[in-house]
């Protein structure tokens, strides 16, 4: 009964998933496109659940579909009508192109993961409780991943600056 | 595990891959091309977190928060620049920003 509701609750997430990821590419309209990824980021948020990553679940929701989609959003009434996207443009050969190759890629993955199934994809590993719970990361990330955890910080920190440098205009052009 | 095998997931990460290189090739709009890049990064990090848990090992979540960071990292620069193009009144289309092409 709990493993038919399990289902239940992956084929919405990855469905939602799908379809968003879709309208987000699709979409004309920039707004909607920011809105539509919101709402796949939230379902990706699901399937991390569903995969025991509670931890990241939540930085997903709180990270990205937060505090940078906010900021996203934030840009595109910024920008205003200069945002609009429309289709047009580019020679049909090379959208054929993007198509082919966007496909070629997908069926690559999709032959190497059933030549794969049978072999490691079943019989997932037994997990206690508390795999992938905040204590769990965290001890992880400050022992044996500290050079990552420091390295990410700065990068960060190189993003804002660089976010700032950008941001302001030089005197000269301002005029 | 209850539910779907793993690689159910590996396969909606592939598509999910799919359609973020494609909203990558075929938009012209530079805000559009960061949501996709986003879409790939998602993809890849599903693809992380479904391997974590199958081999029960933590390691790949950790790799998937950081890639989470530098994602946030990139948006923010991605943003810049499309308000300082903006800003210097230069057309937001990925096929004409050509200057820095040789």
């Amino acid at each position: 009964m709990g493993n038919v509701l399990v289902w239940i609750v992956w084929l919405l997430a990855a469905g939602g998933c799908l379809g968003s990821g879709v309208a987000v590419v699709s979409v004309t309209d920039p707004f909607y496109s920011a809105l539509a990824l919101i709402g796949n980021l939230a379902s990706l948020a699901v399937l991390y659940l569903l995969l025991a990553a509670e931890f990241l679940a939540a930085a997903q929701v709180l990270v990205y579909a937060g505090a940078v989609m906010v900021m996203f959003l934030f840009v595109v009434a910024y920008l205003g009508g200069r945002a609009d996207a429309p289709w047009a443009g580019g020679p049909p050969l090379l959208r054929m192109a993007a198509v082919v190759a966007a496909a070629a890629l997908l069926v690559e993955v999709v032959v190497v993961l059933g030549l794969a199934w049978g072999d490691n994809l079943q019989d997932p590993a037994t997990v206690s409780g508390s795999f992938g719970s905040p204590a769990e990361i965290g001890e992880l990330f400050l022992t044996d991943h500290l050079l990552a955890f420091e390295i990410t910080s700065i990068v960060l920190l190189v993003a804002a600056i660089g976010g700032v440098v950008l941001g302001t205009t030089p005197e000269k052009e301002a005029e | 595990m209850d539910g779907p095998d793993v690689g159910w997931y590996l396969i909606v990460a592939a598509i999910l891959f799919g359609i973020g290189a494609l909203g990558v090739m075929l938009r012209r709009s530079p805000l559009i091309v960061l949501l996709s890049l986003e879409i790939m990064l998602n993809a890849a990090n599903l693809t992380l977190i479904a391997f974590s848990r199958q081999h029960g090992n933590l390691d790949g979540q950790i790799f998937a928060l950081s890639v989470m960071a530098v994602a946030a990292a990139e948006v923010a620069i991605g943003l810049g620049l499309i308000v300082a193009m903006a800003r210097r009144r230069i057309v937001l289309d990925v096929d004409q920003a050509s200057a820095l092409r040789g």
